[in-house]
């Protein structure tokens, strides 16, 4: 899958969703952050990978192989709307899970916060 | 995460920061793992040495951390076939590559197309761009004129990898050098050689597999 491929090439870089998050803020929108806090089995994001969501719904990075995203997509327009934090938990015992596709076999936890004052 | 703390990691700095996130009530600081000698401070730097973001418990208190490093480096002194096949396959683990070499026939982009070139001695390229936490030195140039001053600044600096390509007679001898030069064992032994893991490497492309696998066994191990 060359998302993952990707994705594995930008873990040694300084993190380009957060260079494009502040080009973001400054254009005038607002932002939430997704983060991987922990991962339990073949995951394919390590802990500390990002995405991050603007309030129009775009984003950039990733915190699974493309499984999760849309959920966490969907938290963090929430995030933005609500400033509430959110703690995320995805694993094939979740039917949430089978619903948006983690079929790896892993489980992980991701943080949905705002990027605010 | 506080528009400040945004602000401060992405300055254009190339440095380490770590942020350590209490989930429970989003509260967050920023740390300067190298200069922090709090236990915050020292697990922070244990998780931005092994690159490594995760959870830690201090003080019955649960932190995030968030490791933010600089883009891997890898400095190839001595444009030599080896570096050609090495370069080419850090570029691809995610590494900036650079080769030094005074010599100018050596170190051509017809040889290392897409890698920053620099044709200077490893002294005068090390006071200018000196290597960092994130720097893998790699000396091949088997010439102890070029060779051995980038040795030297590599162990003055707090590159995470420094190799030497040389047989063990080779390596010895250069290991004396160095030692008459001022610098104790325990800082030589920082130089990996002969270099690369024992994998029975022959050809300048095996040999820079086994480099940049011991590169990455030192980086995450």
């Amino acid at each position: 899958m060359l998302v993952l491929l990707t994705a594995a090439a930008d873990t040694s870089r300084v993190s380009e969703e957060l260079q494009t998050a502040a080009a973001w803020l400054v254009a005038g929108h607002k932002v939430a952050l997704g983060t991987v806090i922990q991962t339990w089995g073949s995951a394919p994001r390590p802990a500390g990978s990002q995405i991050a969501v603007r309030d129009d719904g775009a984003f950039l990075g990733s915190v699974s192989g493309g499984c999760v995203e849309s959920a966490v997509i969907e938290a963090a327009l929430q995030t933005i709307a609500d400033g509430e934090s959110r703690n995320l938990e995805f694993g094939v015992t979740d039917a949430r899970a089978w619903d948006v596709g983690l079929a790896c076999g892993g489980r992980i936890r991701i943080f949905v916060e705002a990027i605010g004052e | 995460m506080k528009r400040a703390t945004l602000d401060a990691l992405t300055d254009g700095g190339a440095r380490t920061w770590v942020r350590a996130l209490d989930r429970s009530d989003g509260s967050e600081k920023l740390i300067d793992p190298f200069s922090d000698e709090s236990p915050l401070g020292l697990a922070a730097r244990a998780a931005a040495r092994s690159d490594t973001s995760g959870e830690i418990k201090i003080d019955e208190r649960n932190w995030f951390l968030e490791v933010h490093n600089p883009p891997l480096e890898l400095v190839l002194v001595g444009a030599v076939h080896i570096a050609q096949p090495l370069a080419a396959m850090a570029r691809l683990a995610g590494y900036a590559v650079r080769v030094v070499d005074p010599r100018a026939a050596f170190a051509t982009e017809a040889r290392f197309p897409g890698v920053t070139l620099h044709p200077d001695w490893p002294d005068a390229f090390f006071a200018k761009t000196p290597a960092g936490n994130r720097t893998a030195l790699v000396v091949l140039a088997h010439d102890p004129k070029i060779d051995d001053p980038a040795l030297e600044a590599g162990l003055t600096s707090p590159a995470f990898y420094i190799g030497a390509l040389g047989s063990k007679k080779t390596h010895a001898a250069r290991l004396e050098r160095l030692a008459g030069r001022g610098f104790a064992q325990e800082a030589l032994a920082r130089i990996r050689g002969p270099v690369g893991l024992a994998i029975g490497a022959r050809s300048p492309a095996e040999i820079a597999l086994s480099i940049l696998a011991q590169m990455t066994q030192t980086l995450r191990t």
